[in-house]
This record gives structure tokens, C-alpha cells and sequence, in this order.
């Protein structure tokens, strides 16, 4: 509970600093110093990260296999859970990026000690939620770069189209953005209600949940209750990517408190567990093959000085008794 | 075992989690929940350090004065060796997926077995002295300090994973607790934190070749024992060979096959069907382990142990190596030897004499499962079997962790077991292949001040043997693995008495029919007798 509060306060605090802030006429800082900072940091940070990874050896092959392996021809591989090609391991990898695979096979401990039974049922919510919540996101990424980009290409205005398709209200109605929001309060919930996930949550935790719902529940008081000047963002926006930065008028205070918070995301993220964005490409249970025993696989610190215990050494310490026995030896005594 | 209280009231599990924060509760060291420390001599033996004499349940460990510097130090050394290591400590979510897959966890409602939590064990003192966050925001980014009390409760919860990766099966990011086991446990040696059931084997396994220190002339005696009864059973006189030179094959295959029952029937199973196809096949009692005792202290170890297969199979110039029914052995085989000690360029592709198939998946490390061998045979009708030499056997399969989520080794045993019984059903699924649960004592935990502990973990496979018992009168569950072979019995007669635990050659052994067979089978390989034959009751 500690860290759920912890975490609460911690963005209602940083909500708050940017609403106020931006009222007292720092506009300045949060619309064009703050953001240039998160995204260096986030850039930085995230670069560092992925090259500390990827430059630390794996030195041994640790594929978990979730089907039948590549054996003789007539048992049949489950190439993609058992993958013993690149090929297949590249499947294996978008599945499990794209579609959540190993989440996808998730089920809930059922003991019924008075029926003398503990069962295994399938629970598919954590999954369907966690894959409502990322692609929610990506898409709202996405529909973001109308505000960088002029002009707006085909593909995200594509994707607007039919994100707003049942033309709800005006302006439209964001399916992501609904859904979106029904993501993250069910990871939220979830760590809440889940006694089991309750006890291993951390302040860190909460912390980027609180944020990201955050930055959405702004993001949508500015679009459809503020009804903020979108060409004055727009302004603002195009003058941070071209490095012209400038700091237009009527821009609502919701926009700097929005903006900041994903700034903090930003700058928060290379720092946090929300690097599994990165490291989901290097897990190595994942990303290898099983094919250990037809490749050699090679661990570069491998040490060649570490010997057995020699066949000479053994037989000199049970020669006699190995004779005695009837068993070859090499030397005799 | 007489303490342990019965099935019906361990399966009520308390699943609660307790009030306080998991960092303020302290682990209680009870009989039963732990193993016994590794005993001076061992460790001196092994070149460990801290060699002593000391108790987990007394207050002064009688760590080394520089533990912490030592532990930090080496947890540096492996971050910087495994990426495993740091990408594990970096990206778990703490989603709980994981959490309820850990038999120990089910067992026991011990929310320190969450698979997840375990690895935060080790994760908060990474936090705490790799991490930027950890450092600035200390508990708030889940850091804490390394303190005598950390070690303690990683000795117990390290000693209470058997690394049977059925958590990672299932976490989105394929986070591996077994490999953060394997790196706790190798930081933990650097004190001299240990448990004797793990080092006591090892070094047995490095001076005498199998785990219980059995010396060469007894190891010679106890075969011939079970060629012995071998011939009382069939009227045969098999001829295993050992250290023979120019030999085809080397056969390897954990030492609990020869030492301990039930093991003992599957390794009378091995000699019958060498016999019967006449392989050119030989035995060593220098390496005539496969088990790997090392993979549970650390790499350094695991190696050593290994390269004795290697380095016996080029002194006695093999052409391959089979391997016995072993989950460990094949962990390490299937994933680390050719790694370790490769390239096994000495020896040839695996070819079957028998069949002319060529083990092409194996084409690297030269070393086939006796398993995939017996079913190339069985799949090309070279094996006579009679079904009714093993009649009345319901029997099911259990996936050993190790070759099944080490290995992904299911269709193939599954294709001898029923060509050699007559009924076989499997348990539910979400008990078997890849998502099957472990028996315990993986992992050095197959020791007897640890039954309380394994018995409760083995309750998620007990439970599915006893349904399966109770739905189709199963009977036999049959495995491939020597810790199975040990640890299974005990879960059987717990979970599920009645049930009888067999190797896979075992029941090969009982069907196989020679040509020229001098004597009718009327017993099996266990000297009970057939069904239908005399002596029956009733
Ligand atoms: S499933 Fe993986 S990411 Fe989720 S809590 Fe477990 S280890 Fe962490
Ligand atoms: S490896 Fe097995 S025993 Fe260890 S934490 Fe995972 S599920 Fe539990």
C-alpha cells in the first residue's frame, strides 16, 4: 500500500507542478526546456541500456522449449514454440512481441482442497488486457504525429479514420482512447484486487500506471472537455522538432500538465521496468534456437583450463581394485 | 515422513499473503524446510571456500569477515558474463504471471516460492548496488541493502527451486528463475553458503564417477548382480563390457540407475536391449555418471563433470555416445556440452547400426538419447515387444522438467511407452509436456531432510496422478529421469499409493521377446510375476 500511495502522490504532485507552473508564465520551461531534456535522457538512457544488454556475453544457449523438438522426420516439430532454425526463432520472436504468446498460455492455480483437487484453468485477461493496453498506446503514438508531421501522412490519417469510426460526440470519439484507458485501470485493478500481485508490487510499480493513466485522462480533458487550440499545439510542436522552438499564446495549461507528464514517461522510462520494451527482443530463453546439440553454440569466456579430473588420475588412485576386478586398465600395476 | 501430515490436509494450502511488506518478513528455518549444510571436508575436497562446521538454524552463519565485498564482487563478475543475468534483473514487470506456476509455490502458499519473488530476492540487491534509481530512490525502486539476512533467506528459497523453468514457460519475457537460481547458488558458494546433497555427490561424481562414491571394482559387482537376475528372469546370460577400447558405442547413464530401485529394473531394461540388437556398446565406470551434480553449484563445476563423457569417449576411441533416461544429464547435454567441451570432432554423426538412420539432430555433439534410439527401432519394426508381459499396467507418462522444457523431448517416449503396455493414459494438460510439473528434488533437493518441503511442492503432481488414478485406474507412471525414479516412489506413495514408478526400459526390458528365447518369461524384471501365469492370487 506503501508504494501505491507513494506512487499516486508522486504524479498528482508532478500534475500539479506543470499546471501551476505553466499558469505562473513558465510556459517556457515545460513547452521547450523540459522536453528537450526528457528526450536526450530517454534517447540516452535507452541507447545505454540496450548496448549494456547486447554487449554482455550469453555465454550459454538457454532456449525454453514449449513443444516437440526437431527430431527424426516422422515426430512432428512444433516448429514455432520449438524453434531449431533462425527462421522458426524469428517467428517464435514476433509472436511473442506481437501477440504475447507465452502470456497468451497463462492459467489460474484452482485448488479446491475439499474436492481433493487442484486445477489449472486458462485465464486469459491479464493477456487480453495487457495487448488492449500496448496496442492502444502504439496506435495513440501514432496519431500523435499529426502534430509533427505536415503534411499528415495517408497512414495515420487512415488510422484516425477508423479509430473514430463510430462518430461519437465532437470532436470524435477515440476508440483507443477509451480502450486505452480500460487497459491500464484493469493492470491497475489487477495489482490492487490480486492478493498474489498486490504483495510483489512495488512503488515502481504503481508509479508508471498512475503516470501513464495520467497523461491519458489529460490528454483527453484537453481534446474533448478544454477543446484546446490544436493549431497553436501544432505550432508549438513543429517548433520543437525543427529546432526552432516556439512558444505560441492560447495554449490551455491542461496541454503543458499533459505534455509534461509524458515528458517525465520519457524521461523515466530507461530507468524503469518499462525497458521491457527493449529487452523482450533479448531474452535469450526466447531468442535462440533449440538446436544446441547440431550447432555449436559458443560462450566467448569459455575456459579451456578447466579439465576433468583425468581418466589417469582415476585409474592410478583404484588400479589395484579395478584388476582385482577384472576390469581393463591401461597401465598395469 | 511419519510427521508429514496427510494429503487430504496439506493440500489445503493458506494462500493469504502475510500483512507486512516481503522485505520486513524473515525466513524461519524449520526441519524439512531445508537442507543440510555442505560438510568441511567436501568443500575442502571441491577447493570451495569458508570450509566449517555450521547450522542454518543457529544465528552466527560464520560467513567469511569479507562476505559482502565477496558477494558484490561476484555479482558483478556474472553480470558482466551473463547476459541472461542482466537482462533478468532488468525487465520483469512483476505481471504475476509466474506466480502460481511454481509447484512450491502451490505447495507450500509460501509467497517467497513465487518464482517471481525469489528472483526479486536477488533483483533488490542489484537494485540496490547496480542501479542508478536503486541507489537515489532505495525501497521505493524495490533496493535494499545486502545484509546476513538476505543471504538467509536466499539460502533457503535458492534451496527451495528445483530450476524445473516452468515459470518460464510462462513469463511474457521468458525470465528463467532456474538461471537466476544457478547464478544465486554459484554467488552463495563464494561464502561458503551451501548444502551437502549437492557437493557431497559432486565430489564423488570427480573421484569416483557416480554420485554415491561407489569405487569401480563395486560398481563391476553390483552389474553383475543385475546380470544375475537378469538371467534368473530370461535365461541370459548378457555381457556388458567395460573400458573396451575400439568399442561403437559408449553408453552413459545416471548412476541411480545401477545403485537404487527402481532405477536398477530400467538399467536391466538397457542391457537386455543391447543384448538383443547385439550393439558394439561399452560401459565406463570412470564416467558413469550423467547426472550433473556441478550445474547445481556452478559453471565451473557443471564443465568439469561434463568433459569426463568427452574425454572418455576419445580414450576408449567411440564412435558416439548414447545416453541414458536422465532429466539433468540432459539438460546439460542438450544445451551446455558441445558449448563446454566441444567440438566433439573425434567422434562421428550418430548413425543406428540397427536402422541406418542417421541422428542428424544430434549432428554436433555426437550424443543421442537412448530414447529417440529405441524409438527409431520400434518405428522400423526391429524390436519384437509383447504388450502382455507387462499386462495390467495402466500406466501415464511424466515429463521431466529438464527434457521437457530443456529439450522439448515428448513424442518420442510417449511412442515407446505405448508400444510396450497395453493401456496408457496421459494426465491433464496442464500438468504434462512442456507445462509439466516438477517431482520435487531436481536441483540437489532429492535429499531426506528435505521430504516435508518436496512432498508439499509435489503436490501439483501428485494431485494429477491421483486423478488420473481415480478416473482410469492408472498405475504405473513411467518417466525418464533418475531423480524421478528416486523421488517419484515417495510422491506416489503420498499422493497416489498404488502406484508404481518405472523407468522406460524398464518396460522395454519386460517386452522385449528373443528369438531364441531358452526359458518362458514369468516374471518381470522386478521378479514379480506375470499376469496370468502362476502364482497369481485368486
Ligand atoms: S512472469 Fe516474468 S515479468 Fe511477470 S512477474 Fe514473472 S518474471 Fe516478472
Ligand atoms: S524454476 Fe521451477 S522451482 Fe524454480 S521458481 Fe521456477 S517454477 Fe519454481
Amino acid at each position: 500500500m506503501a508504494g501505491l500511495v507513494t506512487a499516486l502522490m508522486a504524479v498528482v504532485a508532478l500534475a500539479a507542478a506543470a499546471a501551476l507552473g505553466a499558469q505562473a508564465g513558465m510556459a517556457g520551461v515545460f513547452g521547450i526546456a523540459v522536453p528537450y531534456v526528457a528526450v536526450a535522457i530517454f534517447v540516452a538512457g535507452f541507447i545505454k541500456k540496450v548496448i549494456g544488454w547486447a554487449s554482455t556475453p550469453q555465454p550459454f544457449s538457454i532456449a525454453t522449449t514449449g513443444g516437440q523438438q526437431y527430431s527424426q522426420p516422422w515426430v512432428k516439430q512444433a516448429k514455432f514454440d520449438n524453434p531449431s532454425t533462425p527462421g522458426q526463432t524469428f517467428v517464435r520472436m514476433a509472436l511473442e512481441v506481437l501477440c504475447f504468446r507465452s502470456l497468451f498460455r497463462n492459467t489460474k492455480l484452482d485448488n479446491r482442497p475439499a474436492e481433493g483437487r487442484v486445477g489449472y484453468g486458462s485465464d486469459k485477461s491479464l493477456w487480453l488486457f495487457a495487448l488492449m493496453f500496448h496496442y492502444c498506446f502504439l496506435i495513440v503514438f501514432v496519431r500523435h504525429f499529426r502534430f509533427f508531421l505536415e503534411p499528415v501522412p495517408m497512414a495515420i490519417t487512415g488510422v484516425e479514420f477508423v479509430d473514430s469510426i463510430l462518430q461519437i460526440g465532437v470532436p470524435t470519439l477515440y476508440l483507443t482512447d477509451v480502450f486505452f484507458v480500460v487497459g491500464v485501470s484493469f493492470l491497475l485493478a489487477r495489482r490492487i484486487w490480486d492478493p498474489k500481485v498486490n504483495y510483489i508490487s512495488l512503488a515502481s510499480d504503481y508509479f508508471p500506471l498512475f503516470l501513464i493513466l495520467a497523461i491519458a485522462l489529460s490528454g483527453i480533458y484537453m481534446r474533448y472537455f478544454a477543446k484546446v487550440d490544436v493549431i497553436a499545439i501544432k505550432q508549438l510542436a513543429f517548433g520543437l522538432v525543427s529546432f526552432k522552438p516556439v512558444i505560441p499564446p492560447n495554449v490551455d495549461w491542461s496541454f503543458y500538465m499533459h505534455f509534461f507528464l509524458v515528458c517525465v514517461l520519457w524521461a523515466y522510462f530507461p530507468f524503469s521496468k518499462l525497458m521491457h520494451l527493449g529487452g523482450v527482443f533479448l531474452s535469450p530463453t526466447r531468442n535462440l534456437p533449440n538446436n544446441t546439440r547440431m550447432v555449436r553454440y559458443i560462450n566467448p569466456w569459455n575456459d579451456p583450463s578447466i579439465k576433468p579430473h583425468s581418466y589417469e588420475e582415476y585409474e592410478n588412485d583404484f588400479r589395484e581394485k579395478m584388476i582385482e576386478a577384472g576390469l581393463p586398465v591401461d597401465k598395469e600395476a | 515422513m511419519s510427521k508429514m501430515a496427510p494429503p487430504e490436509e496439506v493440500m489445503n494450502v493458506d494462500y493469504t499473503t502475510p500483512a507486512e511488506a516481503w522485505m520486513d518478513v524473515k525466513p524461519e528455518f524449520k526441519l524439512g524446510n531445508y537442507s543440510y549444510p555442505g560438510k568441511p571436508e567436501v568443500l575442502k575436497y571441491l577447493g570451495l571456500p569458508n570450509p566449517r562446521v555450521w547450522n542454518p538454524t543457529e544465528e552466527d552463519w560464520k560467513l567469511p569477515p569479507d562476505w559482502k565485498e565477496i558477494i558484490t564482487e561476484g555479482f558483478r563478475e556474472l553480470l558482466g558474463k551473463y547476459r541472461s543475468l542482466k537482462v533478468f534483473m532488468d525487465v520483469c514487470v512483476r505481471c504475476g504471471a509466474c506466480a502460481d506456476k511454481c509447484h512450491f509455490y502451490i505447495g507450500s502458499g509460501d509467497p517467497k516460492n513465487m518464482p517471481v519473488l525469489r528472483a526479486e530476492l536477488l533483483r533488490s540487491i542489484y537494485r540496490g548496488d547496480f542501479t542508478m534509481a536503486g541507489k537515489i530512490l532505495g525501497k521505493l525502486a524495490g533496493a535494499r541493502k545486502l545484509e546476513e539476512d538476505v543471504i538467509k533467506e536466499w539460502f533457503m528459497y535458492f534451496y527451495q527451486c528445483t530450476q524445473c523453468r516452468r515459470c518460464s514457460l510462462f513469463c511474457p519475457y521468458g525470465i528463467d528463475t532456474a538461471e537466476i537460481t544457478f547464478l544465486a547458488r554459484d554467488l552463495m558458494n563464494r561464502i561458503g553458503v551451501n548444502i551437502n546433497w549437492i557437493l557431497e555427490p559432486a565430489a564423488n561424481c570427480n573421484r569416483t564417477g557416480n554420485h554415491l562414491g561407489i569405487q569401480p571394482h563395486a560398481f563391476k559387482d553390483m552389474m553383475d548382480f543385475l546380470v544375475d537376475d537378469i538371467e534368473t528372469i530370461t535365461g541370459r546370460r548378457v555381457e556388458p563390457t567395460f573400458h573396451r577400447k575400439g568399442a561403437e558405442i559408449l553408453f552413459i547413464t545416471p548412476s541411480g540407475d545401477i545403485f537404487a530401485e527402481p532405477g536398477i529394473y530400467t538399467f536391466m531394461g538397457y542391457l537386455l536391449l543391447f543384448d538383443y540388437l547385439d550393439l558394439d556398446v561399452t560401459w565406463s565406470t570412470y564416467a558413469s555418471e550423467g547426472g550433473n551434480f556441478g550445474s547445481f553449484m556452478n559453471d565451473k563445476w557443471m564443465k568439469k563433470l561434463n568433459a569426463k563423457m568427452y574425454a572418455e569417449a576419445k580414450r576408449l576411441g567411440v564412435k558416439y555416445i548414447i545416453g541414458g533416461e536422465c532429466g539433468h544429464m540432459w539438460r546439460v547435454l542438450n544445451q551446455f556440452m558441445d558449448t563446454m567441451n566441444g567440438p566433439a570432432d573425434f567422434l562421428e554423426v550418430p548413425k543406428s547400426p540397427i536402422t541406418g538412420t542417421v541422428f542428424d539432430n544430434a549432428r554436433s555433439t555426437k550424443m543421442i538419447h537412448l530414447v529417440e534410439f529405441t524409438a527409431d527401432l520400434i518405428r522400423n519394426n526391429k524390436l519384437k515387444l509383447d504388450k502382455s508381459r507387462n499386462a495390467g499396467m495402466v500406466a501415464t507418462w511424466h515429463d521431466s522438467c529438464n527434457t521437457s522444457r530443456g529439450m522439448g523431448f515428448f513424442d518420442e517416449p510417449r511412442y515407446v511407452l505405448e508400444n510396450v503396455v497395453e493401456k496408457f493414459v496421459d494426465m491433464p494438460t496442464q500438468t504434462i509436456r512442456e507445462q509439466t510439473f516438477c517431482c520435487g528434488g531436481g536441483a540437489g533437493l532429492n535429499n531426506g531432510e528435505f521430504t516435508d518441503m518436496r512432498l508439499r511442492g509435489g503436490l501439483p503432481r501428485g494431485n494429477a496422478l491421483q486423478y488420473v488414478q481415480q478416473k482410469f485406474g492408472v498405475n504405473t507412471m513411467s518417466c525418464i529421469c533418475a531423480i524421478d525414479r528416486a523421488t517419484l516412489p515417495g510422491l506416489a506413495d503420498y499422493w497416489a499409493p498404488g502406484v508404481k514408478v518405472t523407468g522406460l526400459h524398464e518396460l522395454v526390458g519386460n517386452a522385449l521377446v528373443f528369438d531364441d528365447e531358452e526359458q518362458e518369461r514369468t516374471m518381470n524384471l522386478r521378479q514379480e510375476d506375470l499376469p496370468g501365469i502362476e502364482g497369481e492370487d485368486e
